[in-house]
């Protein structure tokens, strides 16, 4: 064996997870795909975020909570770990309504998931409460309020992705690039893992490739229903820091520049389109009329891992144990959860039961197999 | 750094523009760039580093011409020829928006 | 507003394709950032026509105004200061002019964006007093400057030499002038036939080097330069034959020659080719210079640096093969043949080889402490750590380190970040990608983005 844990995919999922099982001990080798792969790890918005995350899945909610709870303690260790930086904060965060019935849609989905937990985390600012909150910008005229969220938080998740590569290898595992898997095979006591460079064996694997997981798995009976929506995000030039909390759609980054996006396209290539740059500019806008004077320094799209119900999917081949799919959206704001949970859970071979819920039987795959 | 080889010469300057509030004398041809080269300190500050920089290129593809020229900010200087009365701001460090 | 043809860049190649194709009958729009035609060689020609400037100059800058005058009585549509920062299959073309966006529509594109100088990094090459050999000849053509103080220049090729002989001319001064070349080195110079000898404006007889060598000192072979200062530039630092040598300056003037503006091919996704010889990639191109996008044509120096009157011909080139496109022009073939424009260009072109000969790539090794992003201000040292846990990919690298993901959309360390990857993993240059280019190829502001929805439904 060459390894005890093969992972397949090194994108911010695959780190994160290669991350938590060399941190246990366990020998994990990550292999990732092509120069030119979808990667979302390189594409994403930043945001460790809760609020409006789960309405309909509170298994899903109850994740990303624990996830966001875990972040602090994750970043500081794997800053460590990676002998990077990561840059970090939670001080909260909003999602703009810029309209009455805006407003009360929010207020109703908030509610919604509220409804599934004790606890209840995210209420509704009105627009004093929300200038008192920013008070280095001038709110547009549409701005109502916003929802708020104190668990929330956003990271550079660039820099998380280096620190993750980073770590594994300072932790003792290995990541090859430019080693895409082309099939994966049973072998007695384990896997058989091909590539154009050799064949791999180790007793586990688990398939973080993203939108590429199915064609490694579903062959195996390991179903993985999937889809892609294409996000285009905007980036300025840096400012002056100006907003102290992230909102959904519009973050400063630590070093000034304002984020705004992302869209939700049914596309599928990471193209970009000037009709989005329009939407996206405009809502900026309305929300803080004077970023019309900055610029606009880049755009650029990714597509998101979208299973039917958006949540994530954590499954073992049930005629091949020890074969895992990790997939999912928001593997920024899971990476906690990935890390300390997930990940050392497939290593060893069994995925708890407060798990089970992230299953891909949960779609009946059967029969869309 | 910059001088005009006009400059000196019996000839008045073509206009004046006024550089972080200063009137400063400016000839035909000349970019706004050039003019940050003539004024001493006038360099725009960076945003990373907080360090000094003077346009280098002068050709509109490496961006330390950066200024603020009649309130707008992060014009590429070197793109744009004086006008008179043309009022060029220093752009220091990351930008502040108007509240 | 739908033109048949929008050519970017009004300069020798643009302008020589925006002429033929309105003869052609055809509606042309030229858009240029810079104030008035000419191009790189010969910016601001009609405004220093008259006065001291001129002279200096040099005979083939004023070349120039015979094709300036013929493109300014053209039918073609001349947009001064005017930038294109985003063009979308279709094709739809976006400017920014004044502060305002506007798109534009073209049923072909015709790309004659030019070269820019190849950026060349070396520690302190960032410190005020610090700037290329072209920026200075700009300031030149364009407001009569010169510089001052103790005035070095260093690099290699012909326009460090032309600019010292224009700038020498207008009674300006230099303290040095360190060669870098090292072999062929500027004696090469002195055997380029009449023609090229004009493009260098030397045209002085055979004792200009010697009248320049009176001027001003060469110092030749010179090796790991470097800019010291306290907020600007005070000293420079060179090694000559393995010793260190320290002077006083005020200016630094820096060439290593230029290379294809390729923004616009890339952010488009057309094939490129690396070009070993000359070190940079370039737009591959067809007959009548069509890249890998069709109805998407490029024209001189934006195909491969050629010069002047190699560019001049490309225009025309491809001039024909867009009427052609368009179902104008009538024989084009013939017309091709009729103008000799093959021959003429392959004239133009003959000296390539050895012109690119001058202009050895600079394979020396960077010190670490390098600034390479000048955006961002990344050193070699950070990009090589990232780079040997990694694959040489300069897309890993951005996302690793931010390198190219400043406003200058990695035009000053795009080749620098691709000459590092190659070193760390022990492969050719050319096996490495350049970055992924991304909207917009200028910022805009967003307020100028956000008004383009309302253009669109008003028309
Ligand atoms: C626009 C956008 C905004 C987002 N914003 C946020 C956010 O704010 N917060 C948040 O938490 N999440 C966000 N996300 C989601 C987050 O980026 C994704 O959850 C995450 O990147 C998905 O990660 P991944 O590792 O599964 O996939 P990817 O990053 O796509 O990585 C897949 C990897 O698998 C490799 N691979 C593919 N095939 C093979 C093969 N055959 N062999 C070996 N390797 C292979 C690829 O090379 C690639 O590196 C966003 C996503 C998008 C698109
Ligand atoms: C700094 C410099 C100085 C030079 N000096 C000399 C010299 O003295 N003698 C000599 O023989 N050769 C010189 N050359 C080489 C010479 O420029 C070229 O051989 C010749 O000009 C090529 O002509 P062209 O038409 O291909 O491009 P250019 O003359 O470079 O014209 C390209 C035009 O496109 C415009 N442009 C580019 N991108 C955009 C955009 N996105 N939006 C709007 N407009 C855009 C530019 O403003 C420019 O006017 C110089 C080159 C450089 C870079
Ligand atoms: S001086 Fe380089 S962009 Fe203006």
């Amino acid at each position: 064996m060459d390894a005890d844990v093969i992972i397949i995919g090194a994108g911010v999922v695959g780190a994160a997870l290669a991350y938590g099982i060399a941190r246990k001990g366990h020998k994990v080798l990550v292999l990732d795909g092509k120069d030119r792969d979808l990667r979302a790890a390189r594409a994403n918005f930043g945001l460790v975020w809760v609020q409006g995350k789960g309405s309909g899945t509170p298994a899903y909610t109850d994740l990303t909570v624990q996830s966001s709870d875990l972040w602090p303690t994750f970043r500081q260790e794997l800053a460590e770990a990676a002998g990077s930086r990561v840059d970090y904060s939670r001080r909260g965060g909003l999602a703009f309504c810029l309209s009455e019935a805006d407003y009360k849609a929010r207020a109703a989905l908030i509610d919604r998931t509220h409804n599934q937990r004790t606890e209840g985390y995210t209420e509704m600012l009105e627009r004093p409460a929300l200038e008192r909150m920013l008070p280095a910008v001038t709110l547009g005229n549409e701005v109502v309020g916003a929802s708020y969220c104190k668990l929330d938080g956003h990271t550079n998740p660039l820099q998380l992705y280096a620190a993750l590569l980073g770590a594994v290898s300072a932790l003792g595992g290995q990541v090859r690039f430019r080693s895409p898997v082309t099939s994966i095979n049973p072998v007695p006591d384990g896997f058989q893992v091909d590539t154009p460079q050799g064949n791999i064996r180790a007793r586990r694997v688990i398939v973080a490739a993203g939108l590429a997981t199915p064609g490694l798995t579903d062959p195996l009976g390991l179903v993985v229903p999937l889809y892609a929506e294409r996000g285009q995000i905007l980036v300025t030039e840096r400012l002056a820091p100006m907003l102290p909390l992230p909102a959904s759609g519009l973050r400063q980054t630590a070093e000034g520049t304002v984020m705004i996006g992302a869209t939700n396209e049914k596309a599928f290539d990471t193209g970009v389109t000037m009709q989005s740059a329009i939407k996206l500019a405009r809502r900026a806008q309305r929300i803080i009329p004077a970023l019309g004077s900055v610029r606009l320094v880049r755009q650029w799209s990714g597509l998101r891992v979208l299973s039917p119900d958006k949540a994530p999917i954590y499954a073992e081949s049930t005629r091949h144990a020890g074969l895992f799919a990790a997939v999912c959206h928001s593997g920024v704001t899971l990476a906690a959860a990935h890390a300390a949970i997930v990940g050392p859970a497939m290593a060893e071979g069994r995925l708890p039961q407060n798990l089970a819920a992230f299953s891909n039987g949960r779609f009946n795959v059967q029969k869309c197999a | 750094m910059f001088r005009s080889v006009l400059e000196g010469s019996a000839a008045a300057p073509d206009m004046m523009v006024v550089v972080n509030g200063v009137e400063t004398p400016a000839w035909n041809g000349e970019t706004v760039a050039s003019v940050l080269l003539r004024v001493p300190n006038a360099g725009r500050i960076s945003p990373v580093s907080g360090k000094p920089r003077l346009p280098y290129c002068q050709m509109g593809v490496c961006f330390d011409c950066l200024a603020v020229v009649d309130g707008i900010a992060s014009t590429q200087g070197c793109l744009v020829p004086v006008k008179p009365g043309m009022r060029i701001d220093i752009q220091r460090g990351p930008r502040e928006i108007a509240r | 507003m739908t033109y048949d043809v929008l050519i970017v860049g009004a300069g020798p190649a643009g302008m020589s394709a925006a002429v033929q194709l309105s003869r052609d009958g055809l509606a042309v729009a030229v858009v240029d950032e810079q104030p008035a035609p000419g191009g790189q060689i010969w910016r601001g020609v009609e405004r220093n026509m008259s006065g001291p400037v001129s002279r200096a100059l040099g005979a083939d800058y004023r070349k120039g105004l015979a094709l300036v005058e013929a493109f300014r009585a053209s039918k073609a549509e001349y947009m001064p200061e005017t930038q294109v920062w985003q063009i979308e299959e279709g094709w739809s073309v976006f400017l920014t002019s004044g502060g305002r966006a506007r798109r534009v529509s073209a049923r072909i594109v015709l790309l004659a964006t030019g070269a820019q100088e190849r950026p060349v990094p070396f520690p302190g090459w960032t410190l005020p007093g610090v700037m290329t050999v072209g920026a200075a000849q700009i300031l030149l053509k364009s407001g009569g400057m010169l510089p001052e103080g103790r005035v070095w220049i260093a690099g290699a090729g012909p326009l460090p030499l032309l600019y010292a002989t224009q700038a020498l001319d207008l009674g300006g001064r230099l303290a040095g002038y360190l060669d870098t070349a090292g072999r062929p080195g500027l004696a090469v110079l002195q055997k380029l036939p009449g023609a090229w000898r004009d493009l260098a404006g030397l045209a002085k007889g055979a004792g200009w080097l010697r009248a320049l060598r009176r001027k001003v000192d060469i110092v030749r072979d010179v090796k790991d330069l470097r800019a010291e200062g306290e907020g600007r530039l005070e000293h420079i630092e060179w090694s000559r034959h393995g010793k260190r040598q320290r002077v006083e300056a005020d200016v630094l003037l820096v060439h290593e020659g230029v290379v294809p503006r390729i923004h616009e091919t890339l952010a488009l996704g057309c094939a490129h080719d690396w070009r070993a010889g000359q070190g940079y990639f370039a737009p591959r191109l067809g007959r009548w210079g069509e890249a890998s996008r069709s109805g998407l044509f490029v024209a001189g120096d934006a195909g491969g640096i050629g010069g002047w009157s190699a560019a001049m011909v490309s225009g025309e080139i491809a001039a024909l093969g867009i009427a052609a496109r368009l179902g104008k022009g009538g024989d084009v073939e013939e017309r091709r043949r009729q103008a000799r424009l093959d021959d003429r260009r392959a004239r133009a072109l003959a000296l390539r080889p050895l012109l690119d000969a001058l202009y050895p790539p600079l394979r020396e090794r960077l010190p670490d402490e390098t600034i390479v992003c000048r955006c961002e201000e990344v050193t070699a040292g950070t990009i090589r750590a990232v780079t040997r846990t990694s694959v040489p990919d300069p897309n890993a690298v951005k996302a690793a380190t931010r390198c190219g993901m400043g406003p200058c959309q990695g035009r000053q360390c795009g080749y620098t970040v691709q000459a590092l990857l190659a070193e760390v993993h022990g492969v050719p240059v050319g096996s490495v990608a350049f970055f992924n280019i991304r909207p917009p190829l200028k910022p805009i502001t967003l307020a100028e983005i956000a008004s383009l929805e309302d253009m669109e439904t008003a028309g």
